[in-house]
């Protein structure tokens, strides 16, 4: 099976000459340094991560295996709506779907978090109350990230301060792609440290990055820079999540709990609709990074459609007969 | 005497508008009348059968959306195309039913004539049981025919054209899409019909054929929420089936055309009943001299 090794992280920091153990400040001391490193990280072989995917994707996961699987996906995903029409009737709506994803059957979990723009994060947050369903926030003029940092840094306390648990920052892939890695670092650093208590989900749009390279590159970026998520996309932009992106991202969070011992979070995020889908990736996870990422706090599905799909698929499990789209809400 | 080989054929399932292999990978030996060899046919399974309920759903707001008259020309169309492909037809019911050359024709003859008849109600069942009612007050009072949605077709047993023609058309011609589970033993007919929708305008997904058990896959048709009314046809005679499908077919209320007892007689003018099985009516009040 062509992959990559799981000793990538150390490989690179001794090629970079950086110290291992997690400490990185030598690393982001300048533009230059910065990318020695992420060019010095392994390349993707890109026809062998896709085929790796693609046969991940092919395993069959049945009966209590699936019901567990698709109770998990539902504790993981990230209820989302981030349109320009969005109303606060339609984010009570949501954020009530969070809480009890299936009014008919109790034992039906509630999802990680509902996702909204910020100016929607208060009545997402007065709905939630103590449900234990997080309130995450996009910010830093998501999605295009096309704004100054001082507005991109408001940006951000506007939604903490409105009750946000999460945020979900884009990075400026213009000064990415452009190799203006260290103004990327600094940028996270700083929304991090606007964060405060809130915890940060990174956004590189993958769609933008162009290869698997700038992706594996992206990860460390983030990381590095503190990040708890990192995440895929915007949902804005095709292609969105793919398998093998969330693959090699998986394979980079993996990678840095060995170089320095912390667990950072992975969301893919648009274009996942069914719970089958749902299931490769989880199946991805447990392979790739490991079943310590089987949990909430360190997986997470960014999706509006899949819900409804993975509460088909459980009410099927649970009756025994197929379920429509007639039976659920429409959101 | 030719030495040529023949060409054995296996046929596969109509979805959604193309021809795909059953998932399951089976196909099953379909004999004729005598139990003589005549083709492969692609054995159904309970996910060819989901797989057809997504495309009959995805087509039918379509489908539907299409104006009456538009359903009537296309609905003629398959008729046309039918006529082309006579002989081959023919043939079909031949093997399949074991009938004269003679008696075979006049099966194909009015399971086209059957087309064109119900072709030409497309644009007037609204006229016939869609009404203006008479209610006190100043308001007009409409009530129109409006399709069921999607529905889940048994075909008949042992009538393997006329009697599918006689299933299938008045279903699809009021805006309904259709997963029609053709006779098992006798599939040859709905596969070259099949071919023939392929063919005639008729857009993907509003005819969907199965080939295969019924007794394997009308249970999840019925059960399945997402199925809004079920034609039962095809277990005339099997009394226990009809009353399991039934059964299941009443927790979301779909609506059901029960089994007959035996086969009716296909060449029996069919009424307007076919029609109306798979239809609901939407009244409206308007306002009047406004």
């Amino acid at each position: 099976m062509p992959t990559t090794p799981t000793t990538d992280a150390p490989a690179a920091t001794a090629a970079t000459g950086s110290a291992p153990g997690g400490d990185f400040s030598d690393v982001t001391r300048s533009d230059a340094s910065l990318r020695r490193f992420l060019h010095g990280l392994p390349g993707v072989d890109q026809v062998g991560a896709d085929a790796r995917a693609a046969s991940l994707g092919t395993r069959s996961i049945k009966t209590t295996a699936k019901a567990q699987a698709l109770d998990l996906a539902i504790r993981m995903v990230d209820l989302t709506t981030l349109e320009g029409a969005d109303t606060d009737g339609k984010v009570r709506a949501l954020a009530s779907k969070a809480v009890r994803p299936d009014p008919a059957d109790p034992t039906c979990p509630s999802v990680a978090a509902v996702c909204v723009y910020g100016d929607l994060a208060a009545t997402a947050r007065r709905t939630l109350g103590d449900s234990g369903v997080h309130v995450a926030a996009v910010a830093t003029a998501f999605p295009s990230g096309r704004a100054s940092r001082e507005i991109k840094l408001a940006d951000t306390r506007d939604a903490v301060a409105a009750g946000a648990d999460e945020i979900d920052m884009v990075i400026d892939r213009g000064a990415f792609l452009s190799g203006r890695y260290l103004e990327v670092f600094e940028e996270i650093v700083a929304v991090k440290e606007a964060c405060g208590p809130a915890h940060l989900k990174v956004i590189f749009e993958t769609g933008e990055l162009q290869t698997y390279d700038n992706v594996r590159r992206a990860s460390w970026l983030a990381m590095m820079a503190g990040g708890h998520f990192i995440k895929t996309s915007t949902g804005k932009t095709q292609p969105a999540a793919t398998l093998p992106v969330t693959m090699i991202m998986l394979e980079a969070v993996r990678d840095w709990r060995a170089a320095t011992g912390q667990m950072v979070g992975v969301k893919p995020a648009g274009g996942i609709r069914t719970a089958k889908d749902a299931i490769k990736y989880l199946v991805t996870v447990n392979e790739v990074a490991g079943p310590d990422w089987l949990d909430p706090d360190w997986f997470r599905f960014g999706a509006s459609t899949l819900l409804n799909d993975l509460l088909m698929q459980r009410t099927k499990m649970r009756t025994g007969r197929y379920s429509g789209p007639d039976y659920f809400t429409l959101d | 005497m030719s030495s040529r080989i023949d060409v054995r054929k296996t046929y596969k399932l109509f979805i959604g508008g193309a021809f795909p292999r059953s998932e399951s990978g089976y196909s099953y030996v379909v004999n004729d009348h005598k139990g003589a060899f005549v083709a492969n046919a692609a054995l159904a399974s309970r996910k060819d059968a989901r797989d057809a309920l997504g495309a009959a759903r995805k087509a039918q707001a379509g489908w539907a959306g299409r104006a009456a008259y538009n359903r009537a020309q296309i609905l003629y169309r398959v008729a046309e195309v039918m006529e082309d492909r006579r002989p081959q037809f023919v043939q079909a019911v031949q093997q399949s039913e074991g009938l004269s050359g003679s008696k075979a024709e006049r099966v194909v003859d009015e399971a086209v004539d059957r087309w064109v008849w119900y072709a030409g109600w497309a644009d007037k069942l609204a006229q016939v049981v869609g009404n203006a009612n008479p209610v006190a007050g100043p308001f007009f009072n409409l009530s129109t025919p409006e399709p069921t949605g999607v529905v889940a077709v048994l075909a008949p047993e042992r009538s393997s054209l006329l009697g599918l023609v006689s299933v299938l058309a008045p279903v699809i011609v009021s805006g309904n899409t259709a997963v029609l589970v053709s006779s098992y033993s006798r599939p040859l007919p709905a596969v070259n019909l099949a071919e023939v929708l392929a063919t005639s305008d008729v857009p993907g997904g509003v005819v969907n054929v199965l080939t295969g058990k019924a007794a394997t896959v009308a249970p999840w048709l019925a059960a399945h929420m997402d199925v809004n009314a079920i034609d039962l046809t095809g277990v005339a005679g099997d009394a226990a089936l009809a009353t399991d499908l039934e059964v299941a077919a009443a927790d979301n209320l779909k609506r059901v055309r029960r089994a007959p007892a035996a086969e009716p007689d296909w060449s029996a003018e069919p009424g307007l009943e076919p029609m109306t099985a798979f239809l609901e009516t939407k009244t409206v009040w308007h306002p009047m001299g406004v």
